[in-house]
């Protein structure tokens, strides 16, 4: 029943996704206001359709209802319930049954929140939405199905999720990023409006803002799980491996990074505006490149979805229309929203420029890289780009761009007279560059690169400080001085500090991390970086769906012990995949992290095993949380909510 | 230039920046690409000696039943790769992929030396046993074996 009632269900919010798209678009342009009207209740029973037949596939799987091939295949009666409902989404089929939910979501969001921008527009972007979402639910509908049915011969038992996302990191990673993702579709809608509309003034970058910066935060966030993620569960230790599907989400990060920074100039400057459509325009583009290259199988990948043609085609085409529709209709309207340019070399328009320059450079260098193997395979040869490639031109427009952001926030828009700066700004990066020889001496062994990215972390961390202090200089106590900053300042020095901590995470981690192999048996020691590893004992364990053995390593310091660490291999016993369980004892300034490799003798006493101190791992990661939080602050800005307030007596006059 | 107009001055130094900055990504990306990516080679082609022997390239194949040695003292493992037309040695001492397994596809990342033996530096861990990487289905083809790629329990992992 639930299967066919899921089904029914999105088949409607099939429908309605059409009638959104068509009617309401319609009626604007013919001045029915019926029609136009209809924009809103169409979204939310395309969000409520779609929300139930989520809840009829989570039932399906609860219930452990093998006569559902997709239920059949990733999930096993032995699964613990928790992962049951992740199991939901850790396959193609139900995770894009997610991602088109998580649309919906987006979507109804703006039906609700949007309510006071003017009505056509209002109808026109749910509109542009209705589209976007209408080509992914005929995707979901067409060529991956979560209700397909087995029947008649349906499994007694299904066979078990990957045991690589039996994982509580995968119950909240592909939510997280796939908001992100999607999220960049409202960017993309207002900025469409805006050129069927022929106008793109500051009023509408201050719409799209809060939008852009909520979407950027959920894919940094969701870009940190998949990272930490791989961290831990892959048993490898490495945490960014430059692989096709981490680029993929990587990609529109970038280009959102500069739209958001650019929509901050049309906001306050009314200018910047073509860079701003075309970046709304192309991030959300690169969303959908993403979506292509992870869900088509065309590269390899550590989790390429499928290998469905038929699928790849279909997205390729969609990407295709949407493109192609979107850089036309950029092609023809944008010359009417002309800009004046009007700023001096020193301004923070410049550097914002600057900022987006590089954004841009480094999304063309991703991207080059991530396509690179599908252009060779055209000429004949099957090429890999790895991150040899990536490690050696990456950071270059990076460190460019580091430098200018402990400049560009303290610059005045328009012009700025640097006198008052030098002075300050010189004591900053004296003192930031004195720090980081001081620590690279602490760290021991001396890396020109640690030198560079610790000089240039402190440079942006300590002028965002004085930044702050700036813009309270009139304010007397600090409780006056935090209460006189606004969201938007709390938020961007959040997510610049945010950044320097990620890049300072990097490079200590990148260079003084100590990662060996080794063959051990029980009862010997291994010393690493002043920590001593005793493999103590193995023993067999049984749980609910694996069996496992496991090793127990004591971790001594200077004669004591510290603690015990228990790496595991697992065996699950209805998928019969054997994983790679890591220990890792996680610290500010460290992680230890041991992994089993295999055993490698009749006896069961012997191990190849992974032993790593990796230093300041959490750095990258605290520092993704500081950026995403930081646009969780900056999004409610009253900034942005006193333009709809305004706004909405506005409305209420003309009415 | 003398009668320029301060504006038409700016837009002149914002195209002259733009062409340079594009300029400077795409040599960027030219120079590292010709540098940098990895060439991906089958067992055949290294025995015709086509392959390149100064720089870091891939090999795919499966692992010839029968043919993995492992070291008692050390992780040093060795194994061939094959097309089932032509073998390579490849050598390896770090921790193998739990997915490594004699007649299973296997793809590596390293360097030929002057024995003609591959010092694999990674060899890629494929999370399902059902999965072949379209590159040892490439090597086995371009090798004259017909393969089904139409397997579908790859799917979704």
């Amino acid at each position: 029943m639930h299967a066919e009632f899921g089904n029914y269900l999105l088949v409607l919010a099939f429908i309605v996704s059409v009638s959104l798209s068509i009617l309401p678009m319609y009626g604007s342009f013919t001045g029915n206001q019926f029609l136009t009207r209809t924009a809103k209740p169409l979204t939310v029973i395309f969000f409520v359709a779609l929300l139930a037949s989520f809840i009829c596939l989570v039932y399906a799987f609860y219930i452990d209802d093998f006569t559902i091939r997709y239920v059949a295949q990733h999930s096993n009666s032995l699964l613990p319930n928790r992962y049951k409902f992740s199991a939901v989404w850790g396959a193609h089929e139900g995770s894009f049954l997610l991602w088109v939910l998580i649309m919906s979501g987006w979507m109804i969001a703006v039906a609700l929140v949007g309510k006071n921008l003017p009505a056509l527009s209002y109808s026109r972007i749910l509109s542009v939405l209705g589209m976007i979402a209408c080509g992914f639910i005929s995707f979901l509908l067409f060529t991956s199905n979560p209700f397909e049915r087995t029947l008649p011969f349906f499994p007694i038992d299904g066979s078990d999720l990957n045991p690589l996302l039996q994982d509580f990191g995968l119950i909240i990673h592909p939510p997280l990023l796939y908001m992100g993702y999607v999220g960049f579709a409202v960017s993309f809608a207002f900025a469409v409006t805006g050129l069927i509309e022929g106008e793109w003034t500051s009023t509408w970058a201050r719409w799209t803002r809060p939008w852009t910066i909520a979407a950027w935060s959920c894919l940094t966030l969701g870009i940190m799980l998949g990272s930490w993620w791989a961290y831990y569960e892959l048993g490898w230790g490495g945490w960014w491996f430059w692989d096709p599907s981490e680029n993929a989400s990587f990609l529109p990060w970038l280009s959102g990074t500069a739209l958001m920074h650019s929509l901050a100039v049309t906001d306050k400057r009314n200018s910047f505006k073509g860079w701003t459509l075309a970046l709304s325009l192309s991030t959300f583009s690169l969303s959908l490149l993403g979506t292509f290259l992870i869900r088509s199988g065309v590269l390899t990948s550590v989790h390429s979805f499928t290998n469905d043609p038929e699928r790849g085609r279909f997205i390729l085409m969609f990407l295709a229309i949407v493109v192609g529709s979107a850089l036309l209709l950029f092609l023809t309207r944008s010359g009417r929203v002309k800009t004046k340019v009007d700023f001096n070399i020193l301004s923070k328009d410049m550097f914002l420029l600057l900022n987006n320059v590089l954004f841009v450079s480094a999304t063309f260098i991703v991207l080059f890289g991530t396509l690179y193997p599908l252009i060779a395979e055209v000429f004949g040869k099957k090429m890999s780009v790895g991150a040899p490639y990536f490690n050696a031109i990456f950071p270059i427009p990076m460190v460019i761009l580091f430098a200018l952001l402990g400049v560009g926030p303290l610059l005045n828009w328009k012009k700025h007279n640097l006198s008052k700066l030098k002075k300050p700004l010189l004591s900053i990066a004296v003192i930031a560059v004195a720090l980081s020889l001081l620590s690279t001496w602490l760290m021991g062994d001396f890396y020109l690169w640690v030198l560079v990215g610790l000089s240039l972390s402190l440079w942006v961390a300590i002028s965002s400080f004085y930044h702050l202090n700036l813009m309270t200089r009139y304010k007397k106590t600090l409780a006056g001085k935090l209460k006189s900053l606004t969201l938007t300042n709390i938020g961007m020095t959040s997510a610049h500090i945010g950044v320097v901590i990620t890049l300072a995470g990097i490079v200590l981690t990148s260079f003084y991390s100590i990662e060996k192999d080794l063959r051990m048996a029980v009862g010997e020691s291994k010393e690493l970086a002043g920590y001593t590893f005793n493999m103590a004992e193995v023993k067999d364990l049984r749980k609910e769906n694996y069996q496992a053995t496991q090793v127990t390593f004591e971790v001594f310091q200077n004669g004591e012990k510290l603690f015990e660490l228990k790496p595991e291999k697992r065996f699950y016993l209805a998928g019969r995949q054997i994983m790679t369980e890591a220990d890792i004892d996680a610290g500010f300034t460290r992680d230890l992290y041991v992994a089993l490799g295999e055993s490698l003798d009749s006896t069961g006493k012997v191990w190849s095993v992974r032993i790593y101190v990796k230093s300041f791992m959490r750095w990258v990661w605290l520092g993704a949380l500081f950026m995403g939080f930081g646009g969780f602050i900056a999004m409610f800005d009253k900034r942005y909510r006193k333009l709809r307030s305004k706004n909405a007596s506005k409305i209420v006059a003309e009415a | 230039m003398m009668a320029m107009k301060p504006h038409r001055k700016k837009r002149l130094l914002a195209i002259v920046f733009g062409v340079l900055a594009v300029g400077a990504v795409v040599g960027l990306v030219l120079y590292a690409s010709s540098q940098k990516m990895n060439l991906f080679v089958t067992p055949t082609e290294v025995q015709a000696g086509a392959a390149p022997t100064d720089r870091i390239i891939r090999i795919g194949g499966l692992v010839k039943e029968g043919s993995v040695v492992r070291s008692e003292t050390s992780l040093r493992t060795d194994f061939i790769v094959t097309d089932r037309v032509a073998e390579i040695s490849v050598t390896y001492d770090k921790i193998m992929p739990d997915l490594f397994r004699e007649g299973q596809g296997v793809v590596a990342m390293g360097q030929l030396n002057e024995q003609g033996i591959f010092v694999a530096n990674n060899i890629l861990a494929k999370h399902d046993e059902e999965y072949k990487a379209p590159e040892v289905l490439d090597a086995l083809e371009r090798a004259g074996h017909p393969v089904d790629r139409s397997d579908k329990k790859a799917e979704g992992k």
